[in-house]
């Protein structure tokens, strides 16, 4: 949808000059000191998908919003092409750039950049009124978009006279009324208090799983990139560090840089339980007899496992005194003895959210996907090596594990590596809690919690 | 001699400025009688008009406005000022000289804000623009009054042309700042939503430089004003005129008079102008 190749934007002299050199593997300063001209954006790809999400990170003077102003040419690249829908932008000439910008891409801004002078309607008009749309139809469309931000009665005001909140709500609307299926944000809840940020994030999150829009979203701010990010795209220095998706950048940051700008974020937030969910190894059916129950608890050194229909439905869950005295009973199944006492949570669900119910329990998570199937579980150690950063993650269920953790852990891995399956034989602990650093996972998932 | 090795040879500006003059007279003689006419016949227009009224109902009339713009207060003052202007036997001569003025000032803001306009969207235009105007404002204006008297002859179209080239520069100055200093931000998302340039500089430019381009009106009006006596030395008419005969006879009290006459004028119209200027959401509020 949206692609940029090897953009450069170059301020001062010699700009084509420094892209030569930068090309030849110079340094920003070096390239300064030569020359006299700033690199602001060095040799960038960017490649947005239709209704992609995608967030352009890093601090001030990395070159973000500069980067983003060569898609619609507020700034026109130094070098290097983008391409919308496969028509080459960097070739438009004057008439074909304003019909771009009024129809096909429109923009959000960080100081909202609200004519002040014109009406909340005239303002939210502004990209139909450039279009020379005729004024019933235009107001018509301003007002569904204000409608749609949930500024209903505010169109005689001013802009003076509303909140930073709904003056950047205007400027949201003034980006929908146009109907452009790109929209450029240039840190627009950067200027918000944090209450008000969150909201408006939830405001886009909300109209963008309406609308699927592809959004160009600049932040400074780890956590709302995590947030709101399909994927993202780290800068520093003008130059594109790494793009991935937020728990890939997390997990697996490229570069030193993006491993200590990642260093802060609230994981609790950002990683989800299909990120840390591992493959239970054993599982019983409902119709399993007491006995071979016991047996492969025994086995596993498990006390309680997780029961599910053989289409994989969770239906509970058994512990070993109960199962014995179901034997001890005489009862054909175990279906008489099943219980609830566990959490459970959905593959999306952030990490944070389900840190109470894995205290809870003594049972891991179980993680269902939305027709209440056993997807998998979380192990409490696991939970917390994830928030802590360890490199569980990358694991993803190989059990290499030796059961060196704390012996809370282990035993907890031990109840979450069963075997049901006959053939499945590995009843290791399943998880790592190596503890290497000072702070415990405990400790640290503690303050992210 | 040593003298004379260390001195530099006479550079012969002056001796330019009058070949330039004398070129000027000679081969472009229609153009400035042409001027001379549009500008003679342009006060006298204006004079006519104004004349129409007699003096009670102007004054009347400038009461009204001054108290609907301003405040009851500014209206009877208005009305009272320029019964008294009619009293001292200065009517003809002030009506004369708010004409030129008005003339002088029309025709300033026609030239300045277009060039206003072209020196704040170009840089090269800015740099070549301001010292030109700090010629036109710091040239002592008796310097420049001989010239244009020369090419367009005594009386008012050289006054006129020496009120304007001396009241100019202000126009120029603040429709620039006042153009430039809207917020870059928002001239930004203007252009981000596909708006031309002239679009945005009608919609969204100049009304957010509005306070800054009236108050160079005001500047023009102003110095238009300051430039009467001066223009009086020419035979330019009105209360400068006045001011000129009465200094030149030691008449103490009939100079008094006409200067009085000016600051009513000037008071008039400064306080009229710098109202207009603001926004109308900024007068509601300060009423509030």
């Amino acid at each position: 949808m949206i692609r940029g190749e090897h953009l450069y934007k170059v301020f001062g002299p010699q700009a084509r000059k420094a892209v030569d050199l930068f090309e030849q593997g110079w340094t920003r300063d070096e390239v300064k000191e030569q020359t006299g001209a700033l690199g602001a954006v060095i040799d960038a790809d960017i490649d947005v998908a239709e209704g992609e999400l995608f967030v352009v990170m890093g601090l001030s003077g990395s070159g973000k919003s500069t980067l983003v102003r060569m898609i619609n040419r507020l700034h026109d690249p130094t070098s290097g092409t983008v391409e919308i829908d496969g028509v080459n932008v960097t070739e438009l000439d004057g008439k074909e750039l304003r019909d771009l910008r009024a129809g096909k891409v429109s923009m959000v801004f960080q100081r909202f950049a609200l004519f002040p002078h014109m009406t909340i309607l005239d303002n939210a008009a502004w990209g139909l009124e450039t279009q020379q749309v005729d004024k019933d139809e235009r107001y018509e469309k301003a007002r569904k978009a204000l409608s749609t931000v949930g500024l209903d009665g505010w169109e005689a005001n001013y802009a003076s006279e509303l909140s930073g909140g709904m003056q950047q709500r205007v400027g949201l609307a003034r980006a929908l009324a146009t109907e452009a299926d790109i929209l450029l944000m240039d840190e627009p809840f950067s200027a918000l208090d944090p209450l008000i940020k969150r909201d408006m994030q939830s405001l886009l999150i909300e109209l963008q799983s309406e609308l699927r829009k592809s959004i160009i979203f600049i932040t400074h701010d780890l956590n709302e990139a995590m947030r709101l990010g399909d994927r993202i795209a780290v800068m520093k220095d003008g130059r594109i560090e790494q793009t991935g998706e937020p728990d890939e950048i997390l997990s697996n940051p490229a570069t030193e840089y993006v491993a200590e700008f990642v260093r802060d974020v609230d994981r609790s937030r950002v990683l989800t339980a299909a990120n840390a969910v591992q493959e239970p190894l054993a599982t019983l059916s409902p119709d399993t007899q007491p006995r071979a129950a016991m047996v492969q608890m025994r086995d596993h050194e498990a006390p309680e496992l997780f029961v599910t229909e053989s289409d994989r439905t969770l239906v509970g869950a058994v512990r070993d005194d109960d199962v014995a005295e179901a034997a001890k009973r005489g009862d054909r199944t175990i279906r008489d003895v099943l219980h609830h006492d566990y959490g459970q949570t959905g593959e999306d669900t952030p990490l944070g959210h389900t840190l109470l119910d894995a205290a809870r329990y003594t049972l891991p998570l179980a993680v269902v996907d939305e027709q209440g199937r056993l997807v998998g579980v979380i192990p409490r150690v696991t939970l917390l090596s994830a928030l802590a950063n360890r490199d569980v993650l990358a694991e993803d269920g190989d059990p290499d594990a030796n059961g060196s953790g704390p012996p809370d852990a282990a035993e907890l891995a031990a109840q979450a590596a069963n075997d049901g399956q006959p053939v499945a034989s590995d009843g290791q602990a399943h998880s790592r809690g190596e503890t290497t650093t000072g702070e415990t996972p405990a400790e640290e998932g503690a303050h992210h919690g | 001699m040593a003298d004379e090795a260390f001195s530099l040879p006479r550079i012969p500006i002056g001796d330019g400025v009058d070949a330039a003059v004398s070129f000027l007279r000679t081969e472009l003689s229609g153009f400035f009688n042409a001027v001379q006419t549009v500008f003679g016949a342009s006060v006298e227009a204006m004079e006519w008009v104004l004349m129409l009224p007699p003096p009670l109902v102007f004054a009347a009339i400038a009461g009204l406005i001054g108290w609907r713009l301003r405040s009851w207060q500014f209206g009877a003052f208005a009305f009272v000022a320029f019964s008294v202007v009619d009293s001292m036997n200065l009517w003809d001569e002030t009506i004369s000289t708010l004409s030129l003025i008005l003339i002088a000032t029309v025709l300033a803001v026609i030239i300045s804000l277009p060039v206003g306009v072209l020196a704040a969207r170009n840089d090269t235009v800015s740099t070549l623009v301001r010292p030109l105007l700090d010629f036109m404002q710091t040239l002592p204006v008796l310097v420049y009054l001989i010239p244009a008297v020369l090419l367009l002859g005594i009386g008012t179209p050289g006054g006129l042309a020496a009120t304007l080239i001396f009241a100019l520069p202000p126009g120029v100055r603040l429709t620039e700042l006042g153009i430039r200093t809207v917020d870059k931000e928002v001239v930004e998302a203007a252009e981000a939503f596909g708006s031309s340039r002239n679009r945005t500089l009608m919609r969204v430019q100049m009304p957010l430089a509005l306070p800054a381009i009236m108050q160079g009106i005001n500047q023009i009006i102003m110095l238009a004003l300051s430039m009467v006596v001066v223009a009086g030395f020419i035979g330019a008419g009105g209360l400068g005129n006045e001011v000129v005969r009465s200094i030149s006879r030691v008449e103490v009290g009939t100079g008094f008079e006409a200067g009085l006459a000016v600051v009513i004028l000037a008071i008039f119209l400064d306080r009229l102008t710098s109202v207009v200027g603001q926004p109308e959401r900024n007068k509601s509020k300060q009423d509030a």
